[in-house]
């Protein structure tokens, strides 16, 4: 889908450039602001209201809610910016429980002297990309600081879905004889912003995988509900998460290897930086631990969703070394891989 | 300890007076000094290791190392030395 | 990617690996001297494949591990002044000084930054006209020639608000040291394949006469560190003590010669002290007198440094291949890649961190 007509839409005429104090301060040009830049953009019949909170049916059941804050540093990154990385890291969260995701809020804090036009584009990125997911932001918050005590813009998205009977997906729900699926490559994001820090000489190509992941993860549950484990890889990659699946579900897990795959480009990248690719964060993947019977079904429907083309087969759980996992590598050898320490620099050696 | 990886030259510029040049590894650019490759030639491979060339990567002799391992390959042929393929665990 | 994937195709691999086993036919101990090739050999389970004859030890090739810990102090006095933005390669943030590390300083408002190359930090000095940037020069040969550009650089364009804080190690006279000393085990040497393109092979040969050691240049894929194992094997069981060279698409007998004309002109050699073995003669470089305005060791007078280095910590004869990281009674217990007590536990080259991060108690 595209939104041509949003992309290409103006800034709105406001009476300043770039955001003062005064517009977290309640008043006149608070409402300005809000009238001109955030409505147009999230206007639906519950925010239209314009209450202190949003009045919602609950069509009872089980709610999946989850929070996340944005602090990207750069706010534009090939692929993507702040605005769409905050609506799609919590629909994701929410999704990873097999709940559709319906509703969010959103909290900006706002640096004193941000220009309008670069907020616009962010709410414009947000409003596409809470389109595609099917979400409707229902309340938010605005709040200015003095300059200098944010960097230009951090964003707060909340939200929650409503879980499907009869799902129950949990990172302690790993049994022996799963496989391990991954929905595509690995490390898109997290090289597409460390390529476009100042001070590496990069120009690169590699553009953030950024996506809402419900509609992939709803295909998957058409095909099974018996997904026993669902999570997006972002900040620590995959290591990271399947760590905390081993741990959690006190398993194995055993990786194939040469099977994990990357893009060139990126790869190119993490070669030159020295970075490890399953260490490495994705904004739109996610990794499903599915019993060995569905596992080839469920394989062919996410090659049917755009975020799901490349989707494979890298691995299974296994009751051998409970609580790591373990990679072969391609002499036949086998060895761990680890949770990262700290974050990922570029290195020398 | 040091880590450096092949990419192909390019384009040369200059950049305060120093002679540079990007790099291409695999569809990701970057920028390296070439000051201690000054033979080196666009399209050409070289090693890069903290943003310096170190080498412009011999191609006849990559060939050659290939050649060796393919003779070793033939001689275990050869002996009747069963070269599985890779499987995986089940 | 092209001159990469080639030398890591596992078929490949397998067939040299099993040249390997059909030549060897009694006990070797080989030591790989960098912490690259460490990491490739970790990082494959190269050490678990081969014939149970062969043991390979992990030499002191680790820039990260090696820095003494007086210059990290130092490093880190520097870096929290206030009129300083500290710049330095990725690897160096996190090891342990004394009593904390780089990103430590960084948390408490020093100005530190992470470049890839050394002429980024140049950039930040011009754009920094009222800062003094410094730049931590750490290395073995193979990032010398970058580190001695940027100090030419700068005397060039007069930017008097860029130093190096330099601690560059070189690799033959770490050789000799653990070569003459009384408990060196080490029966061939893998040499380093990058440390070479920079300076060549010919300070190699006296050595191999003289220790009547075999010396094969070795690349970092999985086939080319396979391959330099199977020649230092082959050399060997023949009973041969030569300088070989086996990263043929990269080195060249006399080097990069105009890289070692700049070294020469930026650098001196000096007596180094390595972290865990001690002072080593004529080891390392020093920034020369005429270069002596871009030296940060002369331009910051720091007081005198107290260091502490962990008692539990072994890295010392980890670094000599005396011994191996499981035999330290503190690996992985109260020394961790979460919270090293020594170098050895930070880099991914180091030793340590290499042990606990691939092979710790992997049973099958």
């Amino acid at each position: 889908m595209d939104f041509p007509e949003a992309l290409s839409c103006p800034v709105p005429i406001l009476s300043h450039d770039t955001v003062q104090l005064a517009h977290g301060a309640g008043g006149k040009l608070s409402n300005e602001m809000i009238d001109k830049i955030f409505l147009p953009r999230f206007m639906n019949s519950t925010l239209e209201k314009m209450e202190d909170q949003a009045v919602l049916e609950n069509p009872g059941g089980r709610i999946a809610f989850s929070t996340d804050t944005f602090v990207v540093d750069p706010i534009f990154f090939p692929g993507g910016d702040i605005g769409d990385l905050a609506i799609n890291g919590t629909v994701n969260d929410i999704a990873m429980s097999g709940a559709m995701p319906k509703y969010l809020s959103v909290g900006f804090i706002l640096e004193e002297g941000l220009p309008f036009e670069t907020l616009h584009r962010i709410v414009l990125s947000m409003e596409k990309a809470a389109k595609l997911a099917g979400v409707q932001i229902v309340t938010g918050d605005t709040k200015v600081v003095n300059r200098g005590s944010c960097d230009k813009l951090f964003i707060n998205t909340s939200g929650f879905g409503f879980v499907p009977d009869g799902v129950n997906i949990s990172a302690s729900n790993l049994e022996v004889g799963d496989k391990i699926l991954l929905s595509g490559t690995l490390a898109d994001h997290g090289m597409a912003v460390m390529t476009t820090r100042e001070g590496l000489s990069f120009q690169s190509t590699v553009e953030s995988d950024t996506a809402g992941l419900n509609h992939l993860v709803q295909d998957m549950l058409g095909v099974s509900t018996n997904i026993h484990a669902l999570r997006d890889p972002t900040r620590g990659g995959l290591a990271t998460t399947l760590n905390e699946f081993a741990s959690s579900s006190v398993v194995g897990i055993q990786l194939y290897g040469d099977t994990i795959p990357v893009k060139e480009n990126v790869r190119g990248a993490c070669e030159i930086l020295g970075i490890d690719p399953l260490y490495v964060a994705n904004e739109g993947k996610l990794v499903a631990i599915v019993p060995p019977d569905v596992a080839d079904a469920m394989l062919e429907v996410m090659h049917d969703n755009e975020h799901g083309k490349s989707a494979t087969i890298i691995g299974e759980v296994t009751d051998r070394h409970p609580g790591i996992v373990a990679m072969q590598t391609g002499l036949g050898a086998n060895r761990i891989v680890d949770m990262p320490v700290g974050e990922q620099l570029p290195r020398i050696c | 300890m040091c880590l450096a990886i092949p990419g192909k030259l390019l384009e040369v510029f200059d950049e305060n007076g120093l002679k540079m040049g990007n790099i291409d590894f695999a569809g990701s650019v970057s920028k390296a000094c070439l000051e201690y490759v000054p033979e080196i030639e666009i399209g050409q491979y070289t090693i890069v290791h903290a943003g310096f060339a170190l080498s412009v990567l011999n191609e006849e002799e990559a060939k050659n190392s290939f050649d060796a391992w393919d003779d070793l390959i033939d001689r275990a042929n050869a002996e009747g030395i069963e070269m599985e393929k890779l499987e995986r665990p089940d | 990617m092209k001159y990469l994937d080639e030398f890591r195709d596992p078929i490949v691999a397998k067939k040299i690996l099993k040249e390997i086993h059909a030549v060897t036919t009694q006990p070797w101990v080989i030591m790989e001297i960098c912490g690259g090739q460490t990491h490739s050999i970790i990082r494959n389970g190269i050490d678990q494949v081969l014939p149970k004859e062969i043991e390979l030890v992990h030499g002191p090739g680790c820039p990260v591990c090696v820095t003494p810990l007086e210059i990290i102090d130092r490093a880190i006095e520097i870096a929290g002044r206030p009129d300083v933005i500290f710049t330095s390669f990725g690897d160096m943030l996190r090891v342990p000084g004394s009593h904390k590390d780089l990103f430590m300083v960084r948390s408490e408002g020093g100005d530190v930054r992470t470049v890839f190359s050394p002429l980024e930090s140049l950039k930040i000095a011009r754009e920094n006209p009222d800062k003094e940037v410094v730049f931590f020069a750490v290395g073995f040969e193979t990032t010398a020639p970058g580190n001695a550009m940027a100090v030419a650089q700068a005397a060039k364009e007069g930017l008097t608000n860029f130093s190096e804080l330099v601690s560059h190690v070189l690799v033959p006279p770490a050789m000799e040291a653990l070569l003459s000393s009384p408990a060196n085990r080490v029966q061939g040497y893998l040499a380093a394949g990058h440390v070479c393109t920079v300076m060549g092979w010919d300070e190699y040969d006296p050595i191999a006469k003289k220790y009547e050691v075999p010396i094969v240049i070795t690349g970092f894929e999985p086939m080319d560190v396979l391959d330099g194992i199977l020649h230092t094997v082959k050399q060997l069981e023949a009973g041969t003590h030569k300088v070989e060279n086996r990263y043929t698409r990269i080195v060249e007998q006399g080097g990069n010669q105009p890289a070692q004309a700049l070294i020469k002109d930026v650098f001196e050699i000096a007596n180094r002290k390595w972290r865990g073995i001690g002072e080593i003669p004529v080891s390392g470089f020093k920034i020369r007198e005429k270069y002596a305005a871009f030296d940060a060791e002369l331009k910051f007078s720091v007081a005198d440094i107290h260091t502490e280095e962990p008692e539990a910590c072994i890295s010392g004869v980890i670094l000599q291949g005396l011994k191996k990281p499981h035999d330290c009674p503190a690996f992985g217990k109260e020394c961790t890649p979460q919270n090293p007590l020594g170098a050895t536990m930070v880099s991914s080259e180091g030793a340590c961190a290499a042990y606990y991060k691939y092979q710790r108690i992997l049973s099958d």
